[in-house]
Order: structure tokens, then sequence, then C-alpha cells
């Protein structure tokens, strides 16, 4: 009775933590693409030492803040996102990007939840603040198979992580405000499908704004971000004609998702909650979990 | 090690001749004629000058037409004043061309047997080729079309025109003397919509006569723009099949990258058959057929990357302060030269291609990009959008042929082993350029008068022959 009792609930556990497993492998495996067949400019020492930087960033302040558990896997999705992301001049930039935006995790944090996507923060400060930093939105290409691909695994990456529906009310607000810009302008509609073929555009999508940490709680609350998002990702993109909108627009609209979970009050996500059983409250706002 | 330190360097610049053989229709606008003589233009290149939003466009085009059929349409963010359009010197394109192309250098190697190093003559080497009628008002009017400037400057008749549709646009260009392809329309129609305006030029041949010259001139524009953005769109009209254009982007802070289509740095720096030194042309245009085939005519290529004030090797001087204002490079100060005073590197044919090291003190704030895309109408939906990168390493299309040593294989114990070496060496050059151009394997050692290495069969060796049981 024991040992079942044991294995039912390590079932669990492991079914918590698919979803991040998953979306590891998977930046792991775009990763090795791009670095092997995509020219991306990227150094596997500014790989290492983001990684390194960012578990250790991420250890200490679990250590110091006396927290049960490290958290690895997040801190692990941070580093993956940031190498995927983010090109830089120096070994400095990454995991330097890396330990800031994994202590912001423990430091900006509102009623028990971290404010910030580590990885879009880790973005913003490399292009923002970080000199010889940039991102390359263009290195992906926009083959469509390849876009396919990133749409189905990232769909079963969401789908575990069960707060998918953001990832499709984002594309379909964004690839909708395309659509019309297209009609009004009279250009040929191959520069949305362009659009809808953008690896960028759809890693954003099904990686970062459904970070499900980061977001609101309650689905229609989801559904107002994204579309928020998706507003200012076009004024930034076609009206100041500035790079890198996604990135920006995320970072701006940020700020927002306290005062949405307040208008909007909603279930807090955790990763290892089991669908059946929610964990105390306690458990969810640790920071370490997220 | 088998080069020697001291290298011998041979420039070749050989974007004119590469790109002749692609027939381009159009850069940024289209070239369009009254007679059905057909038209193009080859190498499209353009200058683009960009800090800030200030930004300076200049285009050159190979139009061999007739010159009172030339006409160019480019669509401008704003109504340019006489002092924003200037007449360049086709030069400046030949001097920035020179200065960026991609390069071959030559090695030579020691002699195995010595055994100090001793710096070998150097080769001599070849120079590098451095490479309308007045509106009626009337009917602009009810064809929605506004003339908002007309200039005579050099050979060139300008209009700046604004438009409310594009029917009525193409029907005043074509009623202008301007033979718009089918389908114009529909291209002219998303800049009307963003209240983008039209440079329209023709040549005014009582001004060309006067300057003497059998070419058409660069045509500049300066003006301010929140796009980062080269309308490439227009030109494919009356595309007939993938057109090339070069763009050198000159900034103050990195290289540029396209933000919306895959940039790639072609492969380079690799060594290849010296053979190459007379087919270098050919070489490189097969090479960038190869890759650009490879990516589907879907990535825009980087050639160079390099601070303008310095060189190594040098195909041909950075550009002089001077040269560089002219460009449209409008942040140096008047003591900054992008050249530091050192006298002018002395045209090649001579021998060892110069290098010019950065300029005491910090490098000039200019960075030059130089891209190169060949695009099809289904493979660029889009213009190109740019961004300027914080990126700051420098790049170039360098291509390397090492020399074998010319000695006899018995002047040593170290010889025989020095030749086996070569051999391999050789193959891997041979196996390299089969990659690079898609040419056959079997014509590239031909010429290289290399055996195919022998074939070995799984068996060989499996058991020592001559052996009695």
């Amino acid at each position: 009775m024991v040992s079942a009792a044991r294995a039912v609930g390590w079932a669990a556990r492991l079914r918590g933590l698919d979803a991040r497993l998953y979306q590891i492998a998977f930046q792991a495996t775009l990763l090795g693409i791009g670095v092997v067949a995509r020219d991306f400019t990227l150094r596997w020492e500014q790989m290492a030492l983001a990684f390194a930087a960012g578990l250790a960033t991420q250890v200490l302040w679990t250590r110091g803040l006396g927290l049960r558990r490290v958290g690895v896997l997040s801190a692990l999705i941070t580093c993956f996102g940031l190498s995927l992301l983010l090109r830089a001049d120096s070994l400095w930039v990454h995991p330097l990007a890396a330990a800031l935006a994994l202590s912001a995790k423990f430091i900006v944090r509102v009623d028990g939840k971290h404010l910030f996507n580590p990885a879009n923060l880790g973005v913003i400060i490399g292009i923002g603040l970080l000199p010889g930093a940039w991102v390359s939105p263009g290195q992906w290409g926009n083959d469509l198979a390849y876009a396919v691909w990133l749409v189905a695994l990232g769909g079963i990456v969401t789908q575990r992580a069960r707060r998918w529906d953001i990832s499709w009310i984002f594309l379909a607000f964004w690839l909708g405000l395309v659509a019309l810009r297209v009609a009004c302008l009279g250009q040929p509609w191959a520069i949305w499908w362009h659009q809808l073929g953008s690896g960028a555009l759809l890693l954003f999508a099904f990686f970062m704004i459904s970070d499900p940490m980061t977001i609101p709680n309650r689905p229609s609350a989801r559904a107002l971000y994204a579309l928020l998002v998706a507003s200012i990702a076009f004024w930034w993109q076609f009206v100041l004609f500035q790079p890198n909108a996604l990135m920006w627009a995320l970072f701006l609209a940020t700020p927002l998702v306290p005062l949405l979970d307040y208008w909007l009050p909603g279930q807090r996500f955790a990763w290892q909650q089991p669908a059946s059983s929610p964990l105390p409250d306690k458990r969810l706002g640790d920071p370490a979990v997220g | 090690m088998f080069a020697s330190i001291r290298a011998a360097a041979v420039a070749v610049a050989i974007a004119a001749s590469v790109f002749a053989s692609h027939p381009a229709h159009a850069f940024c606008g289209f070239y369009v004629g009254r007679a059905d003589a057909s038209l193009f233009n080859e190498a499209s290149q353009v200058i683009m000058v960009r800090d800030g939003t200030h930004t300076v466009i200049s285009m050159q085009n190979d139009y061999k037409g007739d010159a009172k059929e030339f006409a160019l349409v480019v669509p401008v963010p704003q109504v340019l004043q006489r002092g924003q359009i200037n007449v360049g010197e086709r030069k400046l394109f030949e001097h920035i061309d020179a200065y960026s192309g991609p390069r071959l250098v030559e090695y030579f190697d020691p002699d195995p047997c010595a055994r100090a190093e001793r710096d070998r003559m150097l080769e001599s080497a070849p120079r590098p080729a451095t490479a309308g009628a007045a509106p009626a008002p009337r009917r602009e009017k009810a064809l929605g079309v506004t003339v908002e400037a007309q200039y005579t400057v050099g050979e060139y008749d300008i209009a700046i025109l604004s438009a409310r549709e594009s029917d009525g646009l193409e029907t005043w260009l074509t009623q202008n003397g301007y033979r718009i392809p089918s389908g114009a329309a529909k291209a002219l129609a998303p800049y009307i919509r963003q209240n983008m305006k039209f440079f329209v030029a023709k040549v005014n041949l009582v001004e060309r006569a006067k300057t003497g010259l059998t070419w058409l001139r660069p045509l500049q524009f300066a003006f301010d723009s929140e796009k980062f953005m080269l309308p490439i769109r227009l030109g494919m009209v009356n595309a007939q099949g993938p057109q090339d254009l070069v763009i050198y982007l000159m900034t103050r802070n990195g290289r540029v990258e396209t933000t919306n289509y895959r940039t790639v740095k072609l492969p380079a720096n690799m060594d290849v058959p010296v053979y190459l030194k007379d087919e270098f042309p050919a070489f490189y245009k097969s090479l960038f057929d190869t890759q650009a085939k490879r990516e589907n005519l879907r990535a825009v290529f980087t050639e160079y990357v390099w601070n303008m004030s310095w060189c190594d090797p040098c195909a041909a001087d950075p550009l002089s302060p001077e040269e560089l204002r002219q460009a449209g490079v409008f942040w140096l100060d008047g003591d900054a030269g992008a050249t530091p005073s050192s006298p002018p590197i002395a045209p090649l044919p001579t021998s060892v291609m110069p290098r010019r090291m950065p300029t005491p003190g910090g490098a000039q704030p200019v960075i030059l990009t130089r891209l190169h895309v060949r695009y099809a109408p289904d493979t660029f939906p889009e213009d190109l959008m740019f961004q300027q990168t914080k990126d700051r390493e420098n790049f170039q299309a360098r291509y390397v042929l090492r020399h074998a040593w010319k000695g006899n294989p018995d002047a040593c114990p170290q010889a025989r082993g020095y030749f086996e070496s070569v051999a391999r060496r050789q193959e891997k050059e041979a196996q390299t350029l089969a990659s690079l151009t898609n040419w056959r394997i079997e014509d590239i050692r031909g010429k290289m008068s290399l055996k195919a290495p022998a074939k070995r069969e799984w068996w060989d060796g499996l058991w020592k022959q001559g052996l009695a049981w």
C-alpha cells in the first residue's frame, strides 16, 4: 500500500514536471539547430557562462532565502531562452543578464508572484542597458516547415502547462492586426504569410508569453492581456517602426499583470500542481517553483 | 604551419563582372521605357547611410539603354527639398565596391628544409578591377496626382509626386511617358496608403550633354524616416527572374542586418585551389549562386563588415573623409578623418596587398556592412527592414590560396612528409571548392592535376597478402 501510494505520488510529480522538461528539451533542440544549421552568432562560452551564472544565481537566492526547492528547471528555461535570443560581442553580457533576470524573480514580486518573465527581462536588460548586446529577430528564417514544427511542438508544451490559451489568443490578435494592416494598405497577402512563418513570433507566442507564472490567473484576464501585448507590439513595430516589438511589448505590459489579477482574480498556477488536487497556497508562493 | 608569415595578397574586386551576368531589372524603383526595347539595369547598388532617423540613400545602376528612356520611381517618406537631392559620382561606388569586395589572399609555403622560416618573394598580383516632359496640371488633378516639387539636378529632371490612388498615379506616369509594367498600380498602392511620396527621375538630355559623360551618375537623396528600410518590391514589378542587389550600409555603431529575413555570413576564410587565382570572378559567382540556392533565395548575405578606418588586407584604400561625406556620412567632424595621415595606398598591380591598421586613438565611427541579396517576388514578399546591431566584429569574404614549396622531395627527410601533407591539403581544397560551388570534383582535380584518392575497399588490409600457410 505504501509503495503504491508512493508510486502514485511520483507519477503525479512527473506529470507536474512534464511541461518544463518538454520545454527544456525543445529549447535545447532549437538551440542545437540554431548553432549548427542556422548560423547563430553565439559562442559556446557565452552559453556556458549564461548557464553557470543563471544556475548559481538561482541556487544562491534559494539557499539565502531558505527555500526548500532550488527550481533548477525554471532557471534552465531562462538560460536557454537567453541563449536563443540574446546576442553579444562579449562574454559577460549573457551571464550578467541571466544573473539579473533570475535575481529579479526573487526581488520584484507582487503578492507572492514574481512579476517579470525572466527571459524577457534578461533580453530587455541586454538590449536596453548593456553595451554590445542585440537580438536578431530575423535569425530563424521563414521556412514554413520549420514554423509548423515550432507550432506543433509549442502546442504540446503549452497544452501540458495548461495555460495554452494565451498563446493562441495572442497569435490570433497579432495575426489579425497584421491582416488588417495588409488589407488596409493593399499589400500582397504574402506579407501576412511571411509574418505567420516568423520563427521569432512563434517562439515568443509559445515559449515566452505563455509562461504561466507571469501572466494573469483568470482566462478572461489573460485574453485581455494578450490583446494588450499584441496592440503594444503592433504600435511598436508598425507605428514607431522599431525592432524587437514583441520583446518590448511584453516588458511594457508586464506591470499590468498584478492589476489584472486584482480586478479579475483567478486561481494561481503552480508548475507541480496535480490537476485534481491544488497545492496549499504557501507552496504556490514559493518563488523557486516559478 | 606551412604558410609564410607575410602573405602576398591578391584582391580581385568582382562585383561588376559577376553580377553582369545576372540582369536585374530594377533596384528600388523600376526602370521603364517608352519603346518596346527591352530595358534592364544590371548590378543594382545602393549606399545607405543612417544614424538616428537621418538617412542618405545613393543609387547606382549600370543602365545601358537609351538615356532618354531611363526612368526611376522610388517611394520616399516626405517631399524632398532641392537641397536634399544630389547627383553623386560613380567612382564613389567603384571605390566602396573595391574596398569591400570579396577577395583572394595568397600565402607561400616556406622551404620545409630550412630551419628558420624565411620570407619568400611575393608574387605580383593583378590589380583589382575596382571595380521628361512637364506634367499638365489639370490632368494631374483629375488623376489625384500632385507634383509637389520639380527640380533639375545634374543630368536629371526630378519630380516629387504625391498621389491619392494608385491607378491615377499609374495613369499619370503612363501619360507622362513612363511605360509602366502591368501590375505597377498594385505595387504602388501600399506606398500611397502609407502616405509616401514618389521620387521620379528622368534624364534631361540637354543637361546630360553638358556633362559630357557617357554614363548616368548616381542619384542621392537625404531624408528623415523612422523606418530603416529599403523598398525593393517596386523593382519586382517587371522582374523576369531573380535579381541581385548589393547594399553598402554605413552606420555609426555596428553591423546592420535585416529583421524580417535571415542575414547570413557567406562561407569565407577557406583554403581553395591556387588555380582560382585566374578564375576568381567565376569562382565567386558560382559560390554565390550555390549559397543563394541553398537558402532558396530567402536569405540576405553579409559580404563585408569593417570599421571604415582600416582594412586587412586592403583591396583598396578606405574611403577618405571627403568621400564619406559625399556618400552622406554626416556625423564625422571636420578633422575626424576616416583614414590616418599616412600616404594613400598605391594602386596595386604591383605586389603585396597592403594592410591599413586602425587609426591611433580609436576607430572611426563608421562601420560598413556590405549585404548582397538575390531576391525573387515570391521569396522576398516584404521590403527589406534593417536594424543596426551592436556587433562590431569584422568580417570579410576572403578566400585563401596556399602555394606549395617548389623544392625537391629528396632534398631532405622532412621534404617527403611535407609533400604528402601538401597532397592531402590539396585534396581537401578540391573538396571545399566542390562544396562551395557545386562544381564537379573530377573537373577540379583535373585542373589541379590531382589524382583521385585511391578507393579503399572494405577488405583492404583484412589479410596480409603473401603469407604462406
